[in-house]
């Protein structure tokens, strides 16, 4: 008997009891369907944080203060106030450091801002006229800040998209209008080009001040939050990182590395961090879903065991009319494999369709990767060529004078 | 011509064994049926009779003694050989019909031709004529459960037929249809006896077993009878 007249006879078989078939096809396409969506998700997240990292500036490296000790107490990382505008002088004029451009020495700070109506809570930066170059900041209207402001300590704001759209909902033109950033009063004085990005650090959701302004008038602090540096070229950021990490080890009177009270991170530290955070989570998920889909596999088996049993008589009159064991076999074993391939297609169907969703309503990246549903395509055959294998065995080995007395 | 012989059963024994006992189903029974010959084993529930058929058929194996069926030591081969035998040389006419259910009777009756991989086309053209034959050329698309037991016993007739094989083997064709259309199902046997098919039927009905040319009675696992040859057929009413 062809393959082909089997698969048309196995097709007839599977229609005979539709509902049975789509409750036993279920399984796999939750499954499938899951696998797919999760592994759509951790990619698109992937490209979305790696974008995000790299649109915060080439060449960069970011120095900050590392966790302090007090005794043998360590506190929390990022805590420090052991950086200084001084040290970012002295990275800036030292013969030593000879691989970074320029230095942009920074303050931040989550803080509230008002307007007449509306306010946020937003990260303001206290920032030098260097910033813009150091994080390839753009401007849509207006200037960013100078050095004579940083000089002067005037109250003059940069903002981003995120925050124009949350302070001025009318749409009025923030430039001159002015904002009130811990109870003071600012001056808008220009608007950044939106970089997008969203979730843990979104680069249109902060306010720019004058470093000064920032630290004597609004935060009270006379230390840095982080110094960033833009090296010469890629080519000599191990450089960089190694002739300012000396430097400040000597200004800090410290002689074992380990020891330090600061870390220096390069954009593609960050990067690896970020990548290898989602590709575990990616994987976590994609597990569990992966269980759902050895669930499904195992209630394809239970359906084929019932059937196995139910036609029984069947079985019995094809053995006596001369069907051989393999003919049998294939015969169970293409009924389990379209169960399941189809449960396959349907799944694929479905996660391509929930990521596209997800995408849509959270505006994020829509990234559906070929070899994952050329994956799930075998998979699924796969699944049906394991579980049906037993039954289909089962089926083969009766007997046919017992097969046909069955009742 | 006359005395070609199909089937030849010498001391063939079955012997069903479980932990605690051993039942003798079938006890040294030896004969001969030559081609062309309508024989009908008799015998009480219990005397064997199945398991005599079980082997005739090449369903089973017996325990001991040689089956030769059309010149093959069937006694010997394994499942898939008896798959193979049970094919080519055995046309099955069971009691409870066993069509496929939801499938036409031209889809049964190709089912054995599909199994010995006749093509499509010649399959189709033999179910028709087999069909035709014994008068279901108007139901070639009906399915099983549109058809009355004698109908459906036709069908399965034509897929015994299929593929031309060397007995038909009936187990108790008119157990599950009514009389008249039981006599119709034995006419058919009667003309296909004519045109020099051999039939072997098991039966427990003495007025069945009348219309076969032979009676071989079994009982308690041994052959008690074995009726004359050519002897008078029972005219169908």
């Amino acid at each position: 008997m062809e393959y082909s007249e089997l698969i048309i006879e196995a097709i007839g078989t599977l229609t005979v009891n539709k509902l049975r078939t789509a409750l036993a096809t279920l399984g796999i396409v939750i499954g499938i369907g899951s696998v797919i969506a999760l592994i759509s998700l951790g990619q698109a997240s992937q490209q979305a944080i790696q974008s995000q990292i790299q649109s915060l500036g080439a060449n960069l490296l970011t120095v900050n203060p590392g966790a302090q000790r007090t005794g043998t107490v360590r506190e929390a990382a990022g805590g420090g106030t052991t950086l200084t505008l001084a040290d970012a002088t002295a990275i800036e004029t030292s013969t030593d450091v000879t691989a970074v451009q320029t230095v942009s020495p920074e303050a931040a700070k989550r803080t509230q801002v008002t307007t007449g109506a509306s306010n946020t809570n937003t990260q303001v930066i206290g920032a030098t006229a260097a910033y813009a170059n150091v994080h390839k900041i753009s401007m849509s209207e207006g200037n960013f800040l100078t050095d004579s402001d940083d000089q002067n300590m005037t109250k003059v704001a940069v903002v981003g998209s995120q925050v124009v759209s949350d302070l001025f909902t009318d749409g009025s033109d923030p430039i001159g209008q002015s904002i009130r950033i811990s109870g003071q009063t600012f001056h808008i004085i220009g608007v950044t080009v939106s970089k997008g990005g969203t979730g843990f650090q979104n680069q249109d959701d902060i306010i720019y001040v004058p470093l000064s302004t920032a630290q004597k008038q609004l935060f009270g602090i006379d230390y840095l939050t982080s110094i960033a540096l833009e090296a010469k070229s890629s080519d000599v950021m191990t450089d960089a990182q190694n002739q300012v990490g000396y430097l400040l080890l000597a200004r800090h009177k410290f002689n074992d590395p380990t020891q330090a009270d600061f870390s220096i991170l390069s954009q593609q530290d960050i990067l690896n961090t970020a990548s290898s955070t989602t590709g575990t989570f990616t994987t976590l998920l994609s597990g569990v879903a992966a269980i759902s889909l050895l669930v499904g596999g195992i209630g394809i088996m239970n359906i084929m065991l019932v059937t196995v049993t139910e036609r029984t008589r069947e079985i019995g009159l094809r053995k006596a009319l001369g069907a051989k064991k393999k003919t049998i076999v294939a015969q169970f074993l293409i009924e389990a494999i379209i169960l399941t391939f189809s449960g396959g297609i349907i799944g694929v169907g479905f996660g391509v369709l929930a990521s596209f969703l997800y995408s849509t309503f959270t505006k994020s990246l829509f990234v559906i990767s070929p070899m994952s549903v050329l994956l799930a395509f075998v998979v699924s055959a796969a699944i049906g060529i394991l579980f049906g294998w037993y039954p289909a065995r089962r089926a083969a080995n009766l007997q046919p004078i017992e097969a046909l007395r069955y009742e | 011509m006359k005395d070609e012989p199909i089937i030849q059963a010498s001391h063939l024994s079955k012997i069903y064994k479980t932990d605690v006992l051993e039942t003798v189903a079938l006890d040294d029974v030896s004969f001969t049926i030559n081609k062309g010959e309508f024989v009908a084993i008799m015998g009480p529930s219990g005397s064997g009779k199945s398991t005599l058929m079980h082997i005739l058929g090449a369903l089973d194996t017996p325990t001991s003694g040689e089956y030769i069926l059309d010149g093959e030591n069937v006694s010997l081969l394994k499942d898939d050989e008896l798959a193979d035998i049970r094919n080519r040389k055995i046309g099955f006419i069971f009691q409870a019909f066993n069509l496929l259910p939801r499938t036409t009777t031209m889809q049964n009756v190709m089912l054995p031709m599909a199994y010995a991989g006749v093509p499509k086309e010649e399959r189709q053209e033999r179910a028709k004529k087999f069909l035709e034959m014994v008068g279901l050329g108007n139901r070639l698309t009906h399915t099983s459960n549109q058809l009355s037991g004698g109908q459906q016993q036709r069908v399965a007739i034509a897929r015994g037929l299929a593929m031309n094989p060397a007995i038909l083997l009936a187990d108790e064709p008119t157990g599950n249809i009514a009389s008249n259309q039981a006599s119709e199902i034995m006419s058919i046997f009667q003309d296909l006896n004519d045109q020099g098919h051999t039939i072997v039927m098991i039966t427990h009905e003495p007025d069945i077993a009348e219309h076969a040319r032979r009676i071989i009675h079994v009982k308690d696992g041994h052959l008690v009878k074995d009726g004359d040859d050519h002897k008078q057929r029972k005219a169908v009413k």
